[in-house]
This record gives C-alpha cells, structure tokens and sequence, in this order.
C-alpha cells in the first residue's frame, strides 16, 4: 500500500515522524539506539525494564543535560549524561547498575550526530560497567529544544561503609578536592563563546566510580562524605555542606590545585575557579588525620592524579565557607549568584 | 602561572605591609582609581590589614558602575526592536538603568548577546546580516583601542548592520573633577596601571603639578598594590609630590602609541555624564564626525527616553571616600547582588560587591 504522504525514510535528520510511534519511530530506536546500546534487557522491548534482585539497599537518581555544544573537549553531552549519573550514585556510595535513557530530539538534529553520541554512551557505560535498560524518545518541533537533551535515572546497589555525610561533619575534619577544578565550565565557555584558545581547554568529564572505590576499600569510615563538584562547582558543595553541619568550611586557597589555563582564563574574565563547574572532580571529607592517606591513595589513579587537601571543618565563625587567600586573612566566599557574567577588563 | 604567583607571595606582602606600617607616621587617605584594584585589595585583605595605617578610598574606576542610566536605558530600548540584536559585555547585563536592565529586557523577550571583545560583535554582525547589531562600548581608554578596532573592521567589511552605543570614559578628567570638589579627601592616587599601560603616564604630570598630589601607578597583584601604597606614603611622609611608576614590568611612560593613534583617529573627546557623578567636562570619547554613521544614536531615530525615577544609590559618596559601601543605608538590605540598586554593587569590579564579597574578615 501507497502511503500518500511521502515519508522521508532515509532522510539524515531527525523528522518530526520519528517521534510519531510509527515505523520510523520503531526503526529509529532499533536499528540506531538498541543497536548501540545492545543487551539483552533491552532487546527485550518490553514496556518496563525487568531487573534480577539485588542483596544491598538500592540507590536512585535522575538528572537531565542540555549542555551547548553537544560536542566539546574531553567529552559531549552522552558520556556527560552516563557519567553525572554514575558519579552521583557513587558519591552516595552505591555501585551503579542500571540507567534509563531519554532522548528529546530536535526535529532537524542530523542522525550521525545522534549515532555519535549514542556511540559515546555505550563506551561510558561499557567502561562503567552499568546497563542502561529503559529508554524513551521524543521529537519536538525545531525551535524548541537545542539539538538535544538527554534525561537519565540511574539506579545502584548501596555498599557499606556507606558515608556518614554531611550532617557528621565535625571540627577538624579535613576536606580534600580529588582534581583540578573548573576545567568542565571553562572548556564550555572556552568552546561556545568562541574564545578562540589555542590549544582548546579541555573539560574533566569522567567516571568517578574507581576513585570511590579506593577510598572506600582503604580508608572506609574514616571518609564522612563526597560529592562531585557539578554546577555552582566546589564552592556551591561547600555552602550545602556548611548548611548540613552547622559547622564552618574553610579552605585555603593557596592549596586548590587550578591548572594554569582555567587560572588563566579565570583571571582574564573575572571568573573564580571555585564557582566553575566540574564533570568528574568530586569533593571529600574525611576525619581529622586522615587526609594525606586518602590523598596518597586518590594519586594512585590517573583521575585523581592531582587531589589535594584543601582545607578543614572549623566551629561556626564568621561564615559558613571561608576562604584564607594570600595574606592569611579569612574571608567569607559567597554562594555562586546565578550564572557567572565575564567582566569586561 | 608562575607570573602571578611571583606577585602574591605572602611572606614578601607581610615584609612591605610591615614596611608600610613602619614609615607611616599618620594614616593617610589615598585613592585606588581602578575597580581591579578595590577587589584585589579586599579580596587578599590588604585593606583590613591597614586600616589605621592607609585609610583606601574606593575610586571611580569601574566603567560599568559609571555608566549613565541614560545609557542603559537607550541600550534596553533598543534591545526590545525585532531588528536588533544587543552586544554587551557580561558585567552590564545586572546593571539597573531607570527601566530595569538588560537581564530584564532579556527576560522579556529583547535579544542581548554576551560577547567577549568588540570584534566577536563585529563577527555577529557578519552572521546576522538580517538584524542590525549594536554594541554597548562602554570602558576607559583600555577598551576605547579595542571598540576602534572593530569600527574599523565594520568599515572594511562594509557592514552596514553594525553600530555602537559609544560610552566610554576618561580616567583622568574624572581624577580633576574628584581632587576640584571642595570636600575632597584624597591626599595621593594610585593610578590605574592598565590604563596607563594604552595611554602612558606622561599626562600626570601636569595632574601632579596642578594640584600637588603624588600619583603612583600601580598594577593589580598583592604585591603591585603594596609597593604602590608603600611609594604613596612615602612621598606623602616626605612631603614630596612627584609621578611614579611602580608597574614599570607593563607601563612604558609614553603608553602604546599605535592604540592611542587609533583612538585619535576615531574618536573625540566629549563631555560625559557619569553616573553618580553627573557631567563631567571632557569626560568621555564619542565617534568622531566621519564615523558617525557607526553611532546608534545616529542610525536609530529612537525618542529619547527621560530616565525615570530618583537614583537612591549612594555610589557617589563611595567613589569619593565620603561613604563606606557597609555604611550605606542600603547595603545588604534593599541592595545585594541578587538585587542591586547600583552599579557599585552589580559590577564585579565594584566597590560595593566587593566589600558585600570579602568585607568580613577574621585575622589570621
Ligand atoms: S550599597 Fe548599593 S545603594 Fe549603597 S552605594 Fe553601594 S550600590 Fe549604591
């Protein structure tokens, strides 16, 4: 039968048909993501993901990514959307299992770009061992989204000693940052604003899960908490871990390990490091004394090769985060306000 | 950054604040003109470390703070025209005019583009041949080269889609202004080392001359500032009323003379109005006649708008060291970052912002 609408079967864009239901739909998700992404449970097509049982607490998480451009140095929004995942689960101290995935196509986005990005999230999930099981897709109109967004949800096994966190924080603790900061933020502006760097910065976007595990097999309770640094950067996990504490976060910042470019650019725009976003840069407090180790074993991993104790947790003084800068003298560093706007000279 | 780090270097800071503290014999009031400066003071604590020594008065320097809201608004109207797509750098988008700022605007549909140099608006022109673009030039003689450039390159390419709203301002006139007031308090200025970096330091001698104040230029590090401050209360304790450049690794005395050609061949000098200041004779650069038709206000028959409203902010107190930004009425309360009254508060070179930033302290 003669459909007497022209459908454009093998066009290289993302049609708004795509999204319909209909046998592009179908094609679309079985020759290009479940190929990609191929295992058995979603090969399955089932309407929802069936899992074996695991022994441990389950640990869940969701976060959606429309980062511009899709394509960047050290990354793209795929391995972003399978990474962020897997680093929230295993800075709560859970072993990822399973993700979903999420398209929101624009009508438009060349299919080659989609493969690569779907080819991106198979590596980051091989590389990580997680399945992704469930999935979805949408086309919307042009215009109304920017290329692409991905939503994913992660789901994981929490595995004891699970971190006490934040609320345990106490006097003398010691705070540790597993990188060198602000290279995810400064690599998207570097990139989308056109800043014409040579060589491109390049952002930090990986897994933390190896990381993790080290920490937890040597150094176990003695780590209280740990997150990865994403927006708002470290200064905006300093803040949250203040507030759950009650206690004062102070770091130093003459020990914050900065590679020369983002100082450079920082510097150049106005920016602090501080504020600027991570991708695969966590943060992490460990009890009183315990610091150097941890820093030791983090140095082991190329991923952390550059971990540094940065400061420590003191009784509530004159702000909830403090920074000590050149002279010595402590200051309270504020909470990241909205996006950062570059200054002019 | 081996350069910077050479310039922070705590235990040389404590040896010249100890120095500072040494010679002076008084506390003296001396003013950093330039907004990199304020922060740089506050954020590595060198004014709480002198207080008592150096009271530092928080100069004019911060171009964004200056702006005219007159200036704002005209840019926001603009910014609202289907035609047009609004090029500013980062800092003035938070600046209130009297009709809200360009966030605002942003936020209720205007078309306002983040650039980073004035020649990334020029290329914007030349992808959007179907929009006129308009760049908000605002900036001391450092940014003038730089906005002169992109004229000319819009010249070149025969863009007939670019313009600017041109609010640049002069350092030194404003220096004049501040020293005439009768109530003045600055006993010694730390010049603005990028800025004497374009246009040299040899027009301060008249400056010193005229009105026997030492002039030091200075740079933006810790170190920069304290051999700055240390070279002011020198003079001041000698009493001595020279120019002095302590920024000689970037300041050459005569300045860069192809930038300041460039100036001259684009640009006049004109009488500005200075926001918190009100006009300031010679206080600005507008295009000059043959490059008129690069002038917005030339390209755009817009009505001018009257600025609406009374300015509560207190930004001309803080610039001429009558009013500490933590003493104003309005600081943290109706006026924060979040929400600012003024200028001094929104720019990240502010006096304001800076004191709301680092202005609480605890020795070491
Ligand atoms: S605190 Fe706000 S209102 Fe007061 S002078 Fe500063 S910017 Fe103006």
């Amino acid at each position: 039968m003669n459909c007497p609408v022209s459908i454009p079967t093998n066009a290289d864009y993302v049609t708004l048909a795509h999204g319909e239901g209909g046998r592009l739909s179908r094609k679309l998700i079985q020759e290009r993501i479940v190929h990609a992404l191929s295992n058995e449970t979603l090969l399955a097509m089932n309407d929802a993901a069936q899992l074996p049982r695991v022994t441990g607490a389950l640990a869940l998480t969701t976060d959606s990514f429309v980062v511009s451009p899709l394509f960047f140095p050290g990354g793209d929004i795929g391995t972003l959307a399978v990474y962020g995942t897997i680093n929230d689960l295993a800075v709560s101290g859970a072993r990822p299992l399973w993700l979903t995935l999420s398209l929101i196509m624009e009508e438009g986005l060349p299919l080659v770009i989609l493969d690569r990005v779907l080819q991106s999230i198979a590596e980051a999930a091989q590389q990580t061992g997680v399945k992704i099981v469930a999935g979805d897709t949408k086309v919307v109109p042009r215009g109304a989204a920017d290329g692409l967004f991905i939503n994913t949800a992660g789901v994981g096994e929490l595995i004891a000693p699970i971190p006490s966190g934040a609320a345990t924080l106490q006097e003398g603790d010691e705070l540790i940052v597993s990188g060198t900061i602000g290279r995810h933020g400064i690599a998207i502006l570097a990139v989308r604003e056109e800043l014409g760097l040579e060589p491109l910065p390049s952002s930090d976007c990986g897994s933390l899960l190896r990381p993790v595990e080290i920490l937890r097999e040597s150094m176990g309770h003695q780590v209280r908490c740990l997150r990865d640094a994403t927006r708002g950067g470290v200064a905006a996990v300093m803040q949250e871990w203040a507030e759950a504490s009650g206690m004062t976060l102070s770091i130093e910042e003459q020990s914050l390990p900065v590679s020369p470019v983002v100082r450079g650019i920082s510097e150049l725009l106005g920016l602090d490091p501080l504020h600027i976003a991570n991708e695969g840069t966590m943060m992490i407090a460990v009890k009183q004394g315990a610091g150097a180790d941890a820093v030791s074993f983090l140095k082991s991993l190329p991923e952390t090769a550059d971990a540094q104790v940065v400061g420590t947790v003191k009784h509530r003084g004159i702000a909830a985060v403090t920074i000590k800068r050149t002279l010595g003298a402590e200051q309270p560093l504020d909470d990241p306000l909205g996006s950062p706007l570059p200054r002019i000279c | 950054m081996k350069y910077l780090d050479e310039y922070r270097d705590p235990e040389a800071a404590r040896l010249l604040l100890d120095e500072i503290r040494r010679v002076s014999t008084r506390c003296w009031t001396l003013m950093e003109v330039c907004g990199g400066q304020t922060h740089s003071l506050l954020r590595h604590g060198i004014a709480a470390e002198l207080e008592g020594t150096v009271e530092l008065i928080h100069g004019p320097g911060c171009p964004v703070c200056v702006t005219d809201q007159e200036a704002i608004d005209f840019a926001c109207q603009l910014a609202q025209r289907d035609d047009v797509i609004l090029a500013s750098f980062g800092d003035m988008l938070r600046v209130p005019g009297s009709r809200g700022s360009l966030l605002d605007a942003r936020t209720a549909g205007a078309r306002i583009q983040i650039v980073y140099s004035p020649l990334d608006a020029v290329q914007l022109a030349r992808k959007h041949p179907e929009k006129q673009v308009v760049f908000f030039a605002v900036g001391f003689e450092t940014t003038a080269p730089a906005t002169a450039l992109a004229v000319k390159q819009a010249a070149r390419d025969q863009l007939d889609n670019f313009s600017l709203i041109v609010s640049h301002v002069r350092v030194q006139p404003a220096m004049e202004s501040l020293v005439q007031a009768p109530d003045n308090r600055v006993q010694a200025f730390l010049a603005a080392g990028h800025v004497c970096t374009v246009m040299g330091y040899e027009s301060y001698e008249s400056f010193v001359e005229q009105y026997r104040l030492p002039v030091v230029v200075t740079g933006f590090e810790p170190l920069d500032l304290l051999e700055g401050i240390l070279a002011c209360v020198k003079q001041l304790e000698a009493n001595e009323v020279r120019l002095e450049n302590r920024y000689a690794r970037t300041v050459q005395a005569a300045g860069n003379q192809s930038a300041q050609d460039l100036v001259r061949e684009i640009y006049q000098i004109c009488d500005r109005a200075w926001r918190g200041f009100g006009v300031i004779p010679e206080g600005g650069l507008e295009l000059c006649l043959e490059w008129r038709q690069y002038d917005a206000r030339t390209r755009f028959s817009e009505p001018a708008l009257p600025v609406l409203g009374i300015d509560e902010c207190r930004s001309f107190d803080v610039m001429t060291g009558h009013l500490k930004p933590p003493d104003c009425p309005h600081f943290r309360k109706s006026c924060n970052p979040e929400s600012p009254l003024g200028a001094p508060m929104v720019s990240s070179e502010g006096a304001c912002a800076a004191y709301y930033r680092y202005g609480m302290t605890a020795s070491h």
